[in-house]
């Protein structure tokens, strides 16, 4: 790892004073720390918001729950009002690395990362969540943009996630067990205007919307309304895990499975 | 250099470190506890878990400097002031948890951790579940798992002195 000076911030503010050219912001560190030991990132300087207690906490009200962007995958998964809100979305942060990586990693950080393989982008794109940031707030299809890309602009931070509440929804993750990043993972929810069927762990541009499904589903929320439907393999990553006819296959499959669960609850 | 202070095993410490010190090279280069180990470096094994703040975290993936002001317990923090093996310590060689014990510090201080989150009564699914980021290339986890049943077990019957924690 190269040398980098480093800051800890005690507000939003003063770190966005501090994100010149060349800084970075350090969240829970398990994606950027590894990519700066490979010398694939070499930040001047490091921004840690590990101190602004603005950044963490869960916040429900009656129609939503919003997540600050400091608050760890541990903390959401084990968070009394997540699982009573959506309980599917405990179950999605309780899967997601080991025990460890959930006590650092940051919900702020995954999303930020918007890795291709990631959970939350998943969840953000099927429930309609909000990102908020210090300037602005986005939606999840104006945010995620492809692989590791997002509308972030210089000087902008993550400050929180903001989710509706749905009727019902339920994740399904098919993890590549060495990693245990998803190598297909389907979030389906049941909105009080629409049904939504987000994929993760597929999409050569990143997280996707399978409308086809969502508009099977909007006949009947039932398994039986994907019934022998698989994906279209156009689009999706083949690599040493899996081809894309494979992943087009699980994708079926994990959504046949999520709208079960989410039928069940 | 940036200073540093934090809480080492119940021991107040300060240093001056490079900013890209690793919390796993502070251990063992700056503090000498070389229980901490490095099994991968790349955040997937598990070897170099502590506890900071009472949670268990990869050594290997926290910079030094994020520990400041907090409270960071190692395997050499879990024995009594005496040397009495910590209930969790003392399964683990009661039930022959491991062979080479590279993988133990860590296993003992995930297991620690587990315990404070879901209690003294685990089930095999569950222990084997939270092991996910801890890999042991000799014992086919079999005694691991037996040791860490027992030593939550053996937990909450003796009233264990809270770790350095
Ligand atoms: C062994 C292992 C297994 C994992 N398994 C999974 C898995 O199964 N599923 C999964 O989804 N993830 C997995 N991860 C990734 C983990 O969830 C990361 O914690 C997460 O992707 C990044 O969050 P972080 O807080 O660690 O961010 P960091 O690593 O600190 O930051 C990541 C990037 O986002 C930027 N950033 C961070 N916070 C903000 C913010 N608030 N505003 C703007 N930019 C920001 C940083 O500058 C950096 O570029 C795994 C990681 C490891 C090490
Ligand atoms: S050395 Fe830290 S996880 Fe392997």
């Amino acid at each position: 790892m190269y040398a980098f000076d480093y800051h800890r911030p005690t507000s939003v503010k003063e770190a966005v004073g501090l994100l010149t050219d060349g800084a970075k912001i350090v969240a829970g560190g398990h994606t950027l720390l590894p990519t700066m030991k490979q010398r694939l990132a070499a930040p001047e300087s490091l921004i840690d918001l590990g101190r602004i207690p603005d950044l963490v906490g869960i916040e429900r009200t009656p129609r939503s729950l919003t997540i600050a962007a400091m608050t760890t995958h541990g903390a959401v998964a084990e968070s009394a009002e997540v699982k009573e809100a959506i309980p599917a979305l405990a179950e999605l942060a309780a899967l997601i690395g080991d025990p460890a990586v959930r006590h650092r990693g940051t919900i702020g950080g995954s999303v930020a990362n918007n890795d291709p393989a990631a959970d939350y982008p998943a969840a953000c794109l099927a429930l309609g969540a909000t990102i908020l940031t210090n300037k602005r707030k986005l939606s999840s299809e104006e945010f995620f943009l492809g692989l590791f890309e997002t509308a972030l602009e210089e000087g902008e931070i993550v400050t929180g996630v903001s989710f509706p509440i749905p009727h019902k929804a339920a994740y399904e993750k098919f993890r590549n067990p060495a990693s245990r990043y998803a190598l297909v993972g389907v979030f389906v929810a049941k909105r009080p205007s629409d049904i939504r069927v987000a994929v993760t762990g597929s999409g050569s541009n990143g997280v996707f919307r399978w409308t086809e499904a969502e508009d099977a589903l909007a006949k009947r929320f039932s398994p039986k309304s994907l019934e022998g439907m698989s994906a279209s393999p156009d689009g999706l990553n083949s690599d040493l895990h899996a081809d894309a006819a494979y992943r087009a296959h699980l994708i079926g499959v994990m959504a046949r499975r999520a709208v079960q669960k989410a039928a069940d609850r | 250099m940036t200073s540093v202070s934090l809480t080492v095993n119940g021991k107040a410490v300060t240093a001056d470190v490079e900013p890209r010190t690793l919390l796993v090279q502070f251990l063992r280069e700056g503090q000498r506890l070389t229980g901490t180990h490095v099994g991968c470096d790349t955040s997937q094994c598990g070897a170099c878990v502590v506890h900071l703040d009472g949670e268990a975290v990869k050594a290997c993936t926290t910079l030094a400097v994020q520990c400041d002001g907090r409270t960071v317990t190692t395997i050499e923090g879990l024995a009594a002031p005496g040397g009495t093996l910590h209930p969790m310590q003392a399964a683990f060689r009661e039930h022959h948890g491991l062979q080479c014990g590279y993988c133990t510090p860590g296993m003992i201080m995930t297991a620690v951790d587990l315990v404070r989150r879901k209690g003294h009564h685990l089930d095999e699914a569950t222990i084997r579940h939270e092991l996910e980021g801890n890999i042991c290339r000799c014992t086919g986890y079999h005694n691991i798992v037996k040791a860490i049943a027992a030593g939550a077990e053996a937990m909450a019957a003796e009233p264990v002195r809270e770790a350095a924690e």
